[in-house]
Order: C-alpha cells, then structure tokens, then sequence
C-alpha cells in the first residue's frame, strides 16, 4: 500500500516575500465586494479633545457588547453565504463554509502538493487502472452515522457533475464504488495520473464527502442540509442570510497526527465556536475589528489597511502565499477580437505595472507575473511569455496593422461594483486607445455583466469583446483548473476560444506523470494558449487579513481555513 | 367610516395587482441573469440552461407570472433562488430590526421635531427661529452615513459609550437594544428631525395666523396652551402626513443606515437581492412594501378624522 511520506511535523514553507515584510503605509484597492471608501487619517480620541470634561460613564462595558462567553471567533468573512451547497456553487464564500463542514479524501498543503486526509492508505493496480482507497477509523458525520465507502463514491460522483476539473477526470473513470464500508474503488478506462491532484484540488469546487443520501441529490439542484465530517457542525437554525453564520466544533472529529499545513494535516478546532458576521460596510469592519467586537477581518480593503496597521491590538499580514491573477478575457467570437493578432496586439500593449497600480495601488500587494500558473506555484513557466511580454506599444501597434483592424468598435464590459475589475478594465481601455483601437467601455453591475458575456452576438447586436476579472491562484495551478484554457466552445467559459490544439496539449497534461513531465506538458499549453490569446494575464495581487493581536494560527493558503485558529486571551 | 375603510381595502387588491405586474415584468426584462450566477464562471451555456430549468426560469414569461400569481394568493412568496429558503423567512427574520429602527427614529424625531417647529413658528423671524432651520438644512444636508461615521468616531470608538455596530433584540435584552439602536436612530433622525420640523413651523406658523388664535390670546389663555393645544392641534394634519410618509420610508429606505451599523434589516436585504437577482425576494419585498405604504396611508387618513372633526369620510 502506497502512502505518501508525512511532512515531518515542518510547517509549510511557500516563499512570499509579501508575508516578511512589515506592512508600512500603502494604499491598495478592495478585491471582490469592496467599496473603496477612502477615510482620512485616523487619530485615536481623547475623552479631552471630545468634550472637555469626563461625562457620565458609558451605558455598557467597552468592547465586545453583548457578546456571548466561552471561545468564539468572530470572523467578517469576505462575503455573505448566500447558499450552502459548495457543489452546486462556485462561490467562494459556499467554498470557505464546505471546509468548515465537511471533510475530503485528499488536499493540498502549504507547499500545493496532495496529501490524504480521510484517506489512510492507497494504492493503483499494476495497469493503473484501478484505484483503492481505504478511509481512516473514527470518520463520522454530524449526526452520528460513520463515514462510509459509499459516502465517498456518491460525492465524488455528484462533483464530477457539476466540476470542470472532476469532468474531465470522470471521462476516464468507468465507475466509483465502496468495495466495502472503508475502501473505496474507482476503476478507471485509461490510465489517469492526474487522478489524486484532482480529488485534492484546493478551490471550487471542492470534492467535500457528504452522507451519501445528501449526495444523491441532483447536481443542479441545492441540498438542503449540511450535514458533514468536518471540524465544525453548521447550525442551520441560527444562520440569518446576510447577516450571521453561526459554527460549532464538532467534538467528535478526528484529525490526523500530522502538523498543520494548508489544507491537510490536522484540522484541529481550538475554538468552541466560530461566527461570520457579514457586514457590508469596509468601514464599518475596520470600526468593528479596531473595538474588539470582531476579532478577525478575511479581506482588509488596501485603502483602509493603514489605518488597521496603526491601531493598537491589531495586525495586518498576507496568509495567501501565491495570491489572486487578474484576467482579461476575450470574445473569439466577435470582431475585432475574433483575430488573433488583435488580441496579441491588445496583449503587448497592455502593462501589468500600470494595471495594478491603478488597480491596487501599494507596490507591497502586487507583483508582475507572466505565468499563466501563479508565481510560487509548481507549474510556473515563462515558457511563450515573450509573445505577451514585455509590453511595447511599437510592437503592439505593429501587430494590430499586421491583422488588418480598420477601426472596428471594440467593447470592454466594466463591472462597475467590484473595484478591481473596474479599474482593469479603464487601464486596458487606455493601453488599446493608446496603439489607436476604438474602444467603448460599458459600465455595469456583475450580474449584468454574467448576463451579458453569455452573448455571442456581434457587438452591434448587444456582443461583447473583452471583459475583466479575477481568480485565486489556487483555482489556476494547472491546466486543468484554470478556467481561461479550455478551448471547446461548447464546453468554454464565455470567451469561447476554439483551438484543437490547445485541447489536444491539455489532454496531453491530464495523461502526464510525475511533476516533471506534468511541468513540460504544462508550459506547452501555457505557450498555445498566449499564441492564439485565450485572456491577457493582468499580473498578481494579494489581499491582506487584519486581526486582533490574541487571535494566532492561522494557516497560510491561498483559501482561508478556521481550523487551528485561537484566542489567547 | 366602515364604508371608507372597506372602499380602501378592497382598492388594495387592484393596486397590489399593478404592482406585481410591474414588478415582475421590470425584473424579467432587465438585465442580469441569477442561474449565470450560481452557476459560476465554470459554467457551460448548458450548465446556466439547466439551472434556469430547475429555476423555472425558462418558461415564457407570461406561465412564470402566473404560477408566481397562484403561490401569492396561497400567501406563498416563494423561495429564494440562492438560499433556497422562504421568502416570508428571510422577510420574518428582517423586519424586527428594521421596524425597531424606524419605530425608535420617528418616535425620536417626534419629540424633538415637533416642538422645535413650535418654538419655530412662535418664535418666526428671531434668531431662535433660524438657529432651527440651520439645524434644518444640516439634518438635510449631511448624508446619513456620513452622520453615522461620526457618530461611530466619537461614541463609539472614541469615548466607547456605544458599540461601533450590530443589533440585539429588546425582546432578549433591552439593555442591549438600546446601547445598538442609539447610534443608528442618531443618525437617521437628523433628516427627519429637520423634515418634521420644517412642516410644523410652516403649518403652526399658518394657524396663527388665524383669527381664533387671536381670540384665544385675547382671551388670556396661556401662551402654552395657544400654542400646543390650539395651533399644533389644527396645524397636526400635514404633520401627521409627513411623519405617516417618514414612517414608510424608514421601513424600505434605511438601508445605508443599516450598512453602516451593521443591522440586518430589509433595506439590506432587498439591495443583496437585487444585486444576485435573486427574484423571489426582490418580489416579494416590493409587494410587502407596498402592501405596507397602502396599510399606513390608510391609517394616516384615519387619524385625519380624529384631529380634525370637520375631516369625515
């Protein structure tokens, strides 16, 4: 039986220079869900300069109002948990609450390679065909019922519906089943090296083990409970949408004897109770982390992160180590972008430095990256980055003469309520401006924006041509997880990009073995896909975390875990 | 009066009918779609297909607005598309704070509105009289968030008397919900501090104008008595209008108020919904609001009745 060695007790170690260096004063723009709200330097009050005299003593206790006794973390989470099938969703806040809940058979550590985690021991038939899992003893759910075989097969079964990652791996599996009530078998057509990097894959969507009657639940369709084997029980009674979520530890877990690291290793719960207390407000979070009646701030907006590294108690730091990538897509479809020199041309001439200063501002959250894999990670290459890089609008406006443009209109859909796409969007607006494209930037709200790019119209017909987001580095490790390199229309994120041969070199990865040969297969699709332009890379950014000094252990991952975290006093 | 009040109730079905209609199509015909949402950037054009089939979504418009119309009248307002949770839940789980907030800011604004327009009015073209309406237009004039924010900088963070956010229920400490909605009901009294006050300097400054005004002091009635009892009492009407109004906004309209100090009311609750698309909520909390502004204006015509005898349905 094949295990993979454990990690000796080490803590991971991801090289971020980010995470050595004490945050200074910076300014830097929210990610997802921020306002921006800019708020002029903040002095602490005195009880003098306010109105001259002491006056009667407050109607309540300092910090923490009201709040309950015993170990409970209070976390402003980085959105509202709208809904909890992390399945059925991508969202990453139904992510963050699915590693709360639930468990998985494999995941990533700090150094982004699989480890098992319900699993004890595997093994692969001769042919490799034929994958044997057998679970660890004690496994069980919320409600009492241990963690079976067949549990495992009818998750597994139900993410690979719904996960671009899973679905591929299941066009090689023949079928998933518990031999018995501990080991688990997936036979396979062909062989499938990539099949433990896949069940461990560390973002949405993520193969959580739930009950298996939970599982059996059409993929299209939401569970209704949230019933798992995680570190913590969801209490489904006192969740109020938009307001609180509410998480108790669950007693019965057991963790696995390794230290900490990532996603794997020991997910010990050292607090009683975890609540996320979603508030809208940017200010309105600093306020409340600085009093003390939060404890813990998931995504510190960059304009207010000086202001929270200069308050007492409390501290700012980077935990992800390989940060988010800032994308701008391209519509094969629709003219002008439907040329491929058009969008090398727009690639040339777009400058990740000014993308992200404008962007996110403090040089100290920001780094340019040409890797299509996220700088840091195992797959990063510069292996086609000279067809992009570096930027030069000479050469930019060369191509775009090359491809014939004759001044088509070129339409760039702006998400006007997430602050770093926007300000993507008018930089990439001016560097097409700048080598002579006509561009019309349309401002909208991100539904609108869902809605619209789903259009293959031409743009005189309501079409699009480029439009601005962002992922985790997480969900772009590989060429499998990464979103933009699929290149069968009928199959692609909008976009649309139709390359036989880019489909054929990520094929060529899944079958890959080993890192090695996994890192040549890999830097030869990055290299076709920068060929015919399936989005320009924008370079990385990170989000900061803000949190009282008493809070420690948190985990460096590019996903935020609540395990391991405690209060000293 | 019976007649009057079974008029307007049966009245309410036709308007309530408009509103849903306009609702419903408004929503269906803007842009946005919430299975490309859910579904994610992974999706497939078939993947948003099949959630939009689970949803509902693909029938013609015309088979969703009645199936939608069937549930409304069983009193269903349906379930909303991301949480999978009722309707009328979230609505339940939204309205205490909500209501608690707009209660303890018109009975605030009352009280401090009420007899500053008096002194006003009594005081017309003194310096007393513009101190008010200084106060007036700064009430107006300052957004409420940024209120709130100083607020939060001086109480809450500086001298700690308040908590910086949040709400607690008075039904489960009311030492709590006082220390929470103190703050909140600061800050969005100030426009209606400025608004009531505003109407009753004008309307009392009108009625003592009259001629039994002038009897009554001629009378030698205490000025106290002029003022509060014969010129608030006939100048009440366009007052009580504006705080019946004051009262129907707060209830829909505070949600900067409840962003800012973290209350999870349903001014929150219908901006989330409209920025996920989630339609059953947005629906159902227009036809609530509705319902509501139509509720309340009934009962300020009421109450015109019972200030002034002359007023008879």
């Amino acid at each position: 039986m094949a295990t993979l060695a454990a990690d000796g007790g080490q803590k991971a170690v991801v090289k971020n220079p980010l995470m050595q260096q004490h945050p200074a004063s910076f300014v830097y723009a929210a990610g997802l869900g921020g306002q921006g709200r800019h708020v002029e330097g903040f002095m602490k009050l005195s009880r003098r300069a306010f109105v001259g005299g002491a006056m009667a003593a407050p109607l309540l206790g300092g910090p923490g109002f009201g709040q309950a006794k015993g170990s409970v973390l209070r976390v402003i989470p980085h959105a509202d948990l709208k809904n909890i099938d992390p399945i059925w969703t991508t969202a990453y806040i139904s992510r963050n609450h699915g590693y709360m809940v639930y468990d998985t058979l494999f995941a990533m550590d700090g150094n982004l390679n699989p480890q098992p985690q319900m699993v004890d021991k595997w093994e692969t038939s001769a042919d490799g065909k034929t994958w044997t899992f057998v679970l660890r003893d004690g496994l069980s759910f919320h409600d009492g019922k241990p963690v079976t075989a067949a549990d495992c097969a009818a998750s597994l079964i139900r993410w690979g519906k719904r996960d671009a990652m899973g679905q591929t791996m299941f066009t090689a599996v023949e079928s998933v089943s518990g031999r018995d009530a501990k080991t688990l078998e997936i036979k396979l057509t062909r062989p499938y090296g990539l099949l433990v990097d896949t069940i461990a894959k560390i973002s949405s969507n993520v193969p959580f083990i739930m009950p298996k009657e939970i599982a059996e639940t059409d993929a299209f369709k939401q569970i209704e409970n949230a019933i798992g084997s995680g570190p913590f029980i969801f209490r489904k009674e006192q969740w109020v949408p938009g307001s609180k979520v509410v998480y108790e530890k669950f007693k019965d877990y057991v963790p696995r004897k390794e230290a900490t690291s990532g996603a794997a290793g020991a997910k010990i719960a050292k607090v009683d109770r975890v609540e996320w207390l979603y508030i809208p407000d940017p200010t309105t979070c600093m306020n409340a982390l600085m009093s003390g009646e939060v404890d813990y701030y998931e995504q510190v907006p960059g304009d207010l992160a000086p202001l929270l590294s200069k308050a007492p108690g409390v501290k700012i730091d980077v935990l992800d180590p390989i940060g988010s990538q800032g994308m701008m897509r391209f519509n094969h479809l629709a003219a002008p972008t439907n040329n491929p020199l058009v969008r090398r041309a727009i690639m040339r001439a777009i400058s990740q430095k000014d993308t992200l200063a404008a962007s996110v501002g403090n040089p100290q959250y920001y780094r340019e990256c040409k890797s299509i894999y996220p700088c840091g990670s195992p797959l990063e290459t510069n292996q086609g980055t000279e067809l992009a890089f570096p930027t030069s609008l000479d050469e930019a406006k060369k191509l775009l003469k090359e491809s014939g443009y004759k001044g088509e209109k070129t339409v760039i859909l702006q998400p006007s309520d997430i602050p770093i796409s926007s300000a993507f969007a008018l930089v990439v607006a001016k560097a097409c401006r700048d080598i002579g494209m006509n561009v019309d930037v349309q401002a909208m709200d991100w539904s609108s924006v869902t809605s619209r790019r789903a259009k293959k119209e031409p743009v005189d017909q309501g079409g699009w041509n480029m439009f601005p987001t962002w992922w985790i580095g997480g969900d772009l490790l590989n060429p499998l997880s990464n979103a933009s390199l699929v290149a069968d229309p009928s199959k692609a994120w909008p976009g649309w990009p139709d390359d036989a041969k880019l489909r054929d070199l990520r094929d060529a990865f899944s079958a890959a073995s080993g890192l090695d040969a996994q890192k040549k297969a890999a830097a030869e699709v990055q290299q076709r896909a920068i060929e015919i332009g399936t989005a320009a890379n924008l370079g990385i950014f990170f989000v900061p975390v803000g949190y009282r000094d008493n809070v420690k252990g948190m985990i460096p991952s590019p996903v935020q875990f609540f395990w391991n975290m405690e209060k000293t006093s | 009066m019976l007649s009057f009040v079974l008029k307007r109730v049966l009245s309410t079905i036709p308007v309530m009918g408009i509103v849903a209609l306009t609702v419903f199509l408004l929503l269906r015909l803007s842009p946005g779609d919430p299975a490309a949402v859910i579904a994610g950037d992974y999706a497939t054009a078939e993947q948003i297909a099949r959630i939009r089939t689970q949803l509902g979504l693909d029938q013609p418009i015309l088979i969703q607005f009645v199936r939608w119309l069937g549930d409304l009248l069983r009193g269903d307002l349906g379930v909303s598309i991301f949480s999978n949770l009722p309707v009328s839940t979230l609505i339940a789980q939204r309205i205490e704070p909500t209501s608690m907030l707009a209660l303890t800011t018109i009975v605030f604004s009352v009280i401090v509105a009420v007899p500053l327009g008096v002194l006003a009015a009594w005081k017309a073209h003194t310096w007393v009289d513009r101190a008010v309406m200084v106060f007036a237009v700064i009430g107006f004039s300052v957004p409420v968030f940024v209120m709130g924010y100083f607020l939060i900088y001086g109480f809450a963070l500086g001298l700690r008397w308040f908590p910086v956010q949040g709400y607690r229920s008075p039904f489960t400490d009311p030492g709590l919900f006082l220390s929470h909605i103190t703050l909140p009901t600061l800050a969005l009294s100030a426009i209606y501090i400025a608004l009531i006050a505003r109407i009753t300097r004008a309307s009392v400054l009108e009625v003592l104008e009259e001629d039994y005004i002038r009897t009554a002091r001629a009378k030698g009635q205490a000025e106290t008595k002029v003022l509060l009892v014969h010129a608030l009492g006939n100048a009440a009407v366009p007052i009580v209008t504006v705080i019946g109004l004051g009262v129907a906004l707060l209830i829909g309209g505070v949600v900067v108020t409840e962003s800012v100090f973290n209350i999870p009311g349903l001014g929150r609750l219908v901006v989330d919904a409209i920025q996920k698309r989630d339609y059953p909520i947005i629906q159902g909390l227009i036809l609530f609001f509705s319902l509501l502004y139509i509720a309340l204006n009934l009962i300020i015509d009421i109450a015109y009745t019972l200030l002034d005898p002359r007023i008879r349905y």
